[in-house]
């Protein structure tokens, strides 16, 4: 298992899942969890769901995605009562988590990473 | 001064102006963002109520961290960080020194900012606290320089936040966020009668 896990936020539950689904598929050695939507299952962030999966996730270095504005403030929120080191990226959502879980899984060491994630940077 | 039951009383104030008002937050936001705005503050306000309600309180920073948990967690929207990053920044300023009201409120913008990056003129809700509490420091605050601080946000084009995709479309519209951050100071104003 990879020692850095992987944590999604969206607006959106299913986009979440869906992105989840994908990162699982290339990155079977990578802890990924994911929050979607607000607790009532609307369209929004929500605090507790992102903490929650920021706790469940196996890693204690945490990378994180999110694909719009108040999922990131929500996310920015989370991590400031975390415990654990979270890292939030503002590369595009699917490609930037794509990116990082398939070199995580395939055992790149965390410098190259962030290498790789740079050019991806568009918010 | 601030007190746990002057800081109850007020943001119970700001709850029900909220409640009362959720109707027409709901339709400044349908204007320029996407219309959730009262039902996103009117949930966050009601999960707020019950925390004040139902949690101990030793003095006013837990007051103001109470209400910064509910609307952080309930809220759903932008707002939610927002709101709840202004509340949990006046509780640590609150922790320091409850009796300068004016620090506490400038710890509050300074979270927004912080959260949002927001500066005053870009149509936020920025735009009714910075001008509020640069009244507040100089003993001058009343009605009118809230109701005038949120009117001031209706000529300005968005360049934050959702509404900033309209660009010149958002010129003439109030923005929600300054709204609802006009209820939280008119609450305010009303305990100081």
């Amino acid at each position: 298992m990879s020692e850095i896990g992987i944590v999604l936020s969206s607006h959106v539950s299913e986009l979440a899942e869906g992105v989840y689904k994908l990162l699982s598929e290339t990155a079977p050695k990578v802890s990924i969890t994911y929050a979607g939507g607000t607790d009532d299952g609307d369209i929004g962030s929500s605090f507790d769901a992102i903490t929650q999966a920021i706790e469940e996730n196996e890693a204690d270095h945490i990378l994180s995605f999110y694909d719009l504005g108040s999922a990131k403030m929500t996310m920015e929120m989370a991590i400031e009562y975390s415990d654990k080191t979270v890292e939030l990226f503002d590369v595009s959502f699917v490609e930037g988590a794509y990116t990082a879980a398939s070199l995580l899984s395939g055992g790149a060491d965390y410098d190259r990473v962030i290498e790789q994630l740079k050019p991806l940077i568009i918010k | 001064m601030l007190t746990v039951e002057n800081t109850k009383a007020w943001l119970l104030r700001f709850a029900e102006k909220v409640e009362a008002n959720k109707a027409h937050l709901s339709d400044l936001d349908s204007v320029i963002g996407d219309g959730d705005h009262g039902n996103n503050m009117a949930r966050g306000i009601k999960a707020m109520q019950e925390a004040l309600e139902s949690k101990e309180a030793s003095d006013p920073a837990d007051v103001l961290k109470n209400a910064s948990m509910a609307l952080l967690s309930k809220i759903g929207g932008a707002s939610g960080p927002l709101y709840g990053s202004a509340f949990l920044d006046m509780s640590k300023q609150a922790k320091e020194d409850a009796s300068d009201v004016s620090a506490i409120f400038r710890a509050g913008l300074s979270g927004i900012q912080k959260r949002g990056k927001a500066e005053p003129g870009e149509k936020t809700m920025v735009d009714v606290w910075h001008p509020v509490i640069k009244a507040l420091e100089s003993g001058e605050l009343t009605t009118d320089t809230i109701t005038d601080a949120v009117e001031a946000t209706k000529p300005l084009k968005a360049t934050k936040g959702r509404a900033s995709y309209l660009g010149e479309r958002s010129i003439g519209e109030l923005d929600p966020g300054a709204v609802s951050s006009s209820y939280l100071f008119e609450a305010w104003l009303e305990g100081e009668d």
